[in-house]
């Protein structure tokens, strides 16, 4: 397989990138591993900062941070919630910190608002009685999912190839420059050979390793931070506290839920990443200082993503573009086609794409201008089943009862289903129950996958889309996958659907104990 | 209004699953007189399928195919399972008992001598347990001999997809296939409910209609494997009645829960727990419990539905059978597990972070499970100290503590043995 450009990694910034070369009319691959925004892009808050978190450790990021915002509002408007923010402190937080607040905002550019106390607890009762300071400002909120998915998509319909399930595994180098890449099918085995003109490295936390591969060390620091989700949404606004960036400090609204953290834990390898009951204990306590009904919530899940923060950067490296990413050109490494975009945050992805896009495209001699910033994302049909509350909304709207819900918690229907197995279909991708669950939100009410896992199982068998052990080793994995953002909070009403989930998939399906072996 | 404000007997059985079904019948057996109270809403996820044990231990996923030897292995292995504290001579006397008011209420069971038998579940795949509902039975012998096999299911039946079942069961079976068909009555119908179905099959002209349509879709040789449909009352019947119209031997599979063998078992108890001088209040919970001053326990009732039950039940002895967290007889928060009624200590991990494993499916199984109550000789709770909390407080079921029926298979067993145990060790103190 031959490519102008091969991206690996299909989190947001390979993604955004694949989107703006397709833009500029440039020929992408993108290889990911898994799947798309499997790492911290699908694992963040899907906040849009409007910067005041950062205006006192790191402005040039804050202001990075909202002037991207900025230029997402307009461009994404169909991913965005506006939300508007809150900064609240409350007793014991330090005073000096909110004094300086307003100034250090404005001097980033960062529109702020100082609320009364009562004001604030009135736009949100949710908020605690011991509440000392308020300021408004304009953070909004985001689907990680269905930007990552809109930006592939339209990167596809322009000609990009995405390859899923598929690991970069070694790079044939000839006099400076990378010929050839192979990769790996995570699933078969089955090795391909790429030959691409550039290689941008987007891999996230990733990136280190798959640099490694080409003998080019970058130092990076592993930092995990860990989330919980609400069964029902708290807050109208997003929360944030006011106060130095510390742990828990982010309460946002996700649709028909609320996402809070998160923690940051210096971790040294990228396997086994899982939220910990002691980070989920930490989170409940600390965030519900600001708003207590958060003690006793019913939470549905919890995940932890790593972020990817370039460690030492060489001194007076120029590549270095802000403190917030950084896009390594390796030709200072004796590899002239090829670079590596990473850190940052998921606010400025465009941005990273567009200097990383700049850079290749100054190297292939291609002189389309970067075209993120003003033209719009589109809004493609399958995406937009990522979105909360999309199920119940349509079923009233549509009133269709002979398109059956297939998962009953989050009221998805057939048709849904059928929406993203086609796209799926379509470009020849692996369908299976873990990459429906990623475009759709089927497994993630209440039951967690308990009930529609079997179901939607079930129409895969209709279809023929899976034959033999395939659909219910693919439950098997599906639940498990579930899993991961289930064992840490599992106490009160969750514990109870687990029990009924165990009982029913080990009690009567025996699934630990099945072999599909042929 | 005529009803009793206040229900006086011999013995109370909080719960109304499995166990306090159980024990319900085996004490109104002895002449007992008892109340029941608790939703029975928990029996309607049952498959049907009657576990004694099949697996042990659960780490080495080692499958029994006599679990009377499996169960004098767990002695060994774990002396605190409630099995392992029960002789074998009570257990199949337990079993007995049970099988026999199964089989007066219209559920027959069937087995394989003292052995396990393997049958299909509702995901195609297969599990070791130990009886199963006579009209099911055809199901264990077409696996063994994986001979031809037809799998049939309904539009609008989403718990249960026989593609699936085909798909899943073909890995080790070529010869099953499946097919699709409207259930009488419902052509065109997006969405239908099994037990309306199960229903309309004990009129004879729905039964003559799915035959008719049944038997043009089945090939030489082939039986018929179809979702547990077969009427809430006489399915033993209606099976033999459908067998002679299709020409072929036929079985049940149960379906996704809220499954008709669900109903079946909770309709029988429903109906005849009564019959015998049980006085069965379903929709009332226990909502507090105290000592009287003679020693008897008094159980204040909260009313769940519009029906008026008692205020309270006064019994000189109590079968604790609320289940665990579905069954709301354990509850939790983040730090701790607690018993709901009478506030018994719970034996339990001791910090959350081991309640749960971070694979679902990891072979040792979930220490959460494990927790529970744990009981002396008679089946007496403990207290703090370790001595029976109340003179005359049993307990039953899978709120015992120290054993995993999920993963086990033990469920039934578990819930019908100690039922028994403690209804024998109550009539022991009665004497």
């Amino acid at each position: 397989m031959e490519t102008q450009v091969l991206i690996i990694g299909g989190g947001i910034t390979g993604t955004g990138l694949a989107r703006d070369l397709a833009l500029r009319g440039v020929q992408c691959v993108v290889v990911e591993r898994a799947d798309i925004n499997a790492g911290a892009s699908g694992a963040n808050h899907g906040l849009l900062h409007s910067g005041a978190r950062y205006v006192a450790n790191d402005p040039a990021a804050a202001r990075e941070c909202w002037e991207e915002g900025s230029i997402l509002k307009r461009v994404g408007a169909h991913c965005i919630e506006m939300t508007g923010g809150l900064f609240v402190a409350v007793e014991g937080d330090d005073e000096r910190y909110i004094a300086d607040f307003p100034s250090m905002c404005g001097r980033c550019g960062i529109p702020v608002t100082e609320v009364e106390v009562k004001e604030a607890r009135e736009i949100e009762p949710a908020l605690s009685d011991r509440l000392i300071a308020a300021y408004k400002v304009e953070d909004a909120t985001i689907d990680p999912f269905k930007l990552s998915l809109e930006n592939i998509w339209q990167a596809q319909e322009l000609g990009t190839v995405l390859l899923r399930n598929t690991r970069v595994v070694g790079f044939t180098v000839e006099h400076g420059r990378i010929v050839s890449v192979r990769t790996q099918d995570a699933r078969t085995g089955q090795e391909r050979q790429i030959r691409p003109l550039e290689v941008v490295n987007a891999a996230g936390a990733w990136s280190a390793q798959v640099a490694a591969l080409a003998g080019v060390t970058i130092d990076m620091v592993y930092s995990k931070g860990t989330l919980l989700v609400t069964l029902s949404r708290v807050t109208r606004h997003v929360v944030n506290r006011l106060r130095r960036p510390s742990n828990a400090d982010i309460l946002v609204p996700g649709g028909t839920v609320s996402l809070l953290g998160t923690t940051s834990v210096k971790v040294d390898s990228l396997d086994e990443i899982y939220p910990t009951v002691e980070e989920v204990d930490l989170i409940v306590r600390e965030e519900s200082a600001m708003v207590p009904e958060l003690a006793s919530t019913r939470y549905v899940r919890a995940y932890a993503g790593v972020r990817p923060l370039v460690g030492s950067q060489r001194e007076g490296d120029a590549r270095s573009l802000s403190r917030g990413f950084a896009l390594l050109d390796h030709e200072r490494d004796g590899l002239l086609n090829f670079a590596t975009i990473t850190g940052g945050k998921f606010t400025t992805y465009r941005l990273m794409a567009e200097k990383a896009a700049d850079l290749v495209c100054r190297r292939l001699g291609v002189s389309a201008p970067c075209r993120t910033r003003t033209q719009p994302l589109p809004s493609s049909p399958v995406c937009r089943w990522t979105e909360t509350g999309r199920g119940p909304q349509e079923w009233i709207e549509k009133n269709d009862p002979d398109d059956a819900l297939l998962c009953e918690c989050e009221m998805v229907p057939c048709s849904a289903v059928d929406t993203v197995v086609s796209a799926l279909e379509k470009r020849g991708d692996l369908v299976d129950l873990v990459s429906i669950g990623l475009r759709s939100r089927i497994g993630k009410g209440p039951c967690q996958g308990t009930f529609c896992s079997l179901k939607i199982a079930g129409y895969l068998y209709d279809r023929g889309i899976v034959k033999k052990g395939e659909g219910i080793k693919g439950v098997r994995e599906f639940l498990r996958e579930r899993w991961r953002g289930q064992h840490s909070i599992l106490w009160g009403t969750q514990l109870v659907q687990a029990e009924l989930q165990e009982a029913l998939h080990c009690g009567v399906f025996c699934q630990e104990l099945a072999d599909l072996s042929e | 209004m005529g009803h009793c404000r206040e229900c006086e007997c011999e013995l109370a059985v909080i719960g109304a699953g499995m166990a306090g079904m159980a024990a319900s019948l085996f004490a109104s057996n002895r002449g007992i007189t008892v109340a029941q109270v608790g939703g029975a809403g928990g029996i309607l996820f049952a498959s049907g399928l009657l576990d004694l044990l099949a697996v042990h231990p659960i780490e080495e996923r080692k499958v029994w195919a006599d679990p009377w030897e499996g169960i004098e292995a767990l002695r060994d292995d774990i002396p605190k399972h409630p099995l392992s504290r029960i002789p074998a001579s009570k257990i199949r006397a337990s079993l007995a008992e049970y099988l026999a008011f199964m089989e007066s209420a219209g559920i027959p069971y069937a087995g394989l001598d003292e052995k396990n038998v393997e049958m299909i579940t509702p995901a195609g795949t297969c599990k070791h347990t130990y009886r199963i509902p006579l009209t099911m039975w055809n199901a264990v012998t077409a696996l063994r001999e994986k001979g031809p096999c037809l799998i049939v299911d309904f539009h609008g039946l989403k718990e249960f997809n026989a593609s699936l079942l085909a798909g899943t069961l073909g890995v080790h079976w070529p010869l099953v296939r499946s097919e699709r068909l409207w259930f009488p009555g419902t052509d065109g119908t997006s969405r239908v409910f099994s037990r309306h179905m199960a229903l309309s099959l004990e009129k004879s002209e729905y039964l003559e209609t799915l035959a008719a349509r049944l038997k043009p879709l089945l090939r030489q040789g082939e039986v018929l494997g179809m979702p547990a449909l077969l009427g809430l009352h006489g399915s033993s019947s209606l099976l033999a009645r459908l067998e002679e119209l299709v020409g072929a031997p036929v079985f049940e599979i149960p379906t996704l829960p809220a499954s008709v063998p669900g109903f079946r078992l909770k309709e029988a108890f429903e109906r005849h727990l009564p019959a015998k001088g049980v006085k069965v209040f379903f929709q009332s919970k226990v909502a507090g419990v105290s000592a009287e001053p003679d020693g008897r326990f008094r159980l204040r009732l909260s009313e769940e539905g519009d029906q008026r039950g008692p205020a309270a039940v006064v019994a000189q002895a109590v079968v604790l059978a609320s289940g665990r967290f579905f069954g709301k007889g354990l509850s939790s928060d983040r730090s701790h597990v607690w018993e709901t009624i009478f506030g018994l200590p719970v034996w339990q991990p001791l910090h959350r972070s081991r309640w749960h494993r971070r694979d679902l499916l990891d072979p040792r199984g979930h220490e959460i499970n494990q927790a529970g109550i744990e009981v002396d000789e008679a089946f007496r709770p403990l207290d703090a100290r370790r001595r029976p909390a109340f003179e005359r407080l049993f307990a039953a079921g899978s709120i015992l503590a120290h054993q995993d029926w999920t993963r086990m298979k033990c469920g039934s067993g578990v819930a019908i043995a100690s039922a028994y145990a403690a209804v024998e060790a109550f009539c022991e103190m009665r004497t």
